[in-house]
């Protein structure tokens, strides 16, 4: 007999790992961007999404709300609001 | 073939026809020639394998667990501190369902230093996931590998298995040996085939995070491949007879001149060879005493315990280590094997022997049969020397 051995890759995705998070989530403002793709990089969980100017996400079904992002972002273009906070809704 | 040589160059042989395709160990006291045979076997060229020398046991560990999971066969061996130092991975090695075999050659444990034979090391190590097997002399440890190779890559089963041979008695000790031939082995063991492995083209992840939601399962898998791994046990040892012509009834208990006896003494490794000796010339004197050799500790075989011992009166459980503070370790399960059970001994008492290499002599064996009486006794250590002990430490 065997119990859960082996995970295949994308296994885990479906895991919405964003619900871990508790303060904090990125806002991204869309009013600077320069596409630098600087929060996409060091995005430690790989959930920013975007290519063209004022056009990147973060996944919250993913995100952790480390801010990382926010405080990597060049034009301050990203603020970290509150998860309680109106507008986007957590997913 | 037979041939006249020392345990651990047995051993090597052995796991030569079992054509691990990576061994590793880390050579340090206390090891045994098992490896250093092996590392000049691999040099010769006589076996194609990758020998990798490592800077501790826990490396050792670690590589034969990554190497089962590419899906090739492995083999370490290792003893007492060294074991201790694996310990770690060797709950992975289990809990990641590998059919790694491992030699241990029973020592003592520090501290004080020892490097000679008890069964502390292994015994330590008993709720690892691992199957221990007990030989009595050189020839069950070499046949004990093959089996052991068999049974830890059988599908239903895949789980590692520890073969314990009581270290320096057996594996520093001469005796003649059948070394199966080459061909009879690949008959026995077929290559291994993995059920998963670790492949670039086919990605996968082993023995990673399993969360509550998930860990309980693993476990139990576990417990109940080996509840059943019992019967395969006694499959596998009738399919080995057949081949290489041996004699082992089922690889779990051995029963020596059990019937109509009324002392028995239960133990494991080899000083069960001593302990014959003792119950033929008390039998000659027409004193109805016999032995119980427990040879797989992990399963352990409790119905058939149950069963050879249920109308034994009384039963002295010889144990070559201790787990301070409790009951000794082979004790403490045959205790449970009657506990609540309408038949059963009247008397278990336990004794412990041979402790950090003390010989365990025929008058020890005696000296056992003498103190095993109505009164029952519990871990009553036998031959020691109490001019050493001290009731205060300093003046």
């Amino acid at each position: 007999m065997f119990g859960p051995l082996i995970v295949k890759p994308i296994n885990s995705k479906g895991d919405k790992t964003g619900s871990w998070r508790i303060q904090n989530r990125p806002h991204y403002l869309h009013k600077d961007c320069i596409a630098c793709r600087m929060c996409l990089l060091i995005c430690p969980e790989g959930c920013v999404h975007g290519k063209e100017k004022n056009a990147f996400w973060a996944d919250y079904n993913f995100c952790k709300g480390c801010g990382v992002c926010a405080d990597i972002c060049p034009k301050k273009d990203i603020a970290m609001v509150s998860e309680e906070s109106k507008g986007e809704t957590k997913e | 073939m037979k041939e006249f040589v020392e345990g651990s160059h047995a051993i090597a042989e052995i796991v030569k026809s079992c054509q691990p395709g990576v061994i590793s160990a880390y050579p340090i006291t206390p090891q045994t020639h098992i490896v250093e045979d092996l590392a000049q076997i691999v040099a010769d060229g006589k076996l194609n394998a990758q020998f990798v020398n490592v800077e501790s046991e826990h490396s050792a560990a670690s590589v034969v667990l990554g190497a089962s999971a590419t899906g090739v066969r492995v083999y370490t061996a290792t003893s007492s501190q060294g074991l201790f130092y694996m310990q770690e991975v060797v709950f992975n090695i289990a809990g990641m369902r590998l059919p790694v075999v491992m030699t241990c050659a029973n020592r003592a444990v520090s501290a004080p230093i020892n490097i000679w034979n008890d069964q502390q090391d292994s015994l330590s190590l008993r709720d690892a996931g691992w199957f221990q097997i007990y030989a009595e002399d050189n020839q069950e440890a070499v046949d004990f590998h093959l089996i052991a190779y068999r049974l830890a890559e059988d599908k239903r089963v895949m789980l590692p298995v520890m073969v314990c041979m009581d270290g320096f008695i057996l594996t520093h000790g001469m005796e003649t040996v059948d070394l199966p031939e080459q061909d009879k082995v690949n008959k026995f063991l077929p290559n291994y085939k993995p059920l998963y492995k670790l492949d670039p083209a086919d990605p996968m992840s082993m023995g990673l995070l399993a969360d509550p939601d998930y860990y309980m399962e693993t476990r139990f898998a576990i417990q109940e491949t080996m509840r059943k791994s019992i019967g395969y046990l006694s499959e596998i040892s009738k399919e080995f007879n057949d081949v290489f012509g041996r004699d082992y009834k089922d690889l779990l208990v051995e029963e020596y001149q059990l019937k109509d006896a009324e002392k028995v003494i239960v133990a494991m490794g080899s000083v069960c060879g001593t302990i014959k000796e003792v119950v033929d010339e008390q039998r000659a004197k027409g004193k109805k005493v016999g032995l119980l050799r427990i040879i797989s500790y992990r399963p352990f075989p409790y119905a058939r315990v149950y069963e050879a011992l249920k109308d034994i009166p009384k039963v002295a459980v010889l144990d070559k280590a201790v787990s301070l503070g409790a009951y000794a370790p082979v004790a403490v399960e045959i205790k449970s094997t009657f506990y609540g059970k309408k038949k059963g001994p009247k008397v278990i008492s336990s004794f412990v022997a041979g402790l950090g290499g003390r010989d365990i002599t025929l008058e020890t064996i005696h000296e056992v049969f003498r103190r095993l009486t109505v009164k029952e006794v519990n871990f009553d250590f036998v031959d020691l020397k109490p001019e050493l002990l001290k009731e205060e430490y300093g003046e």
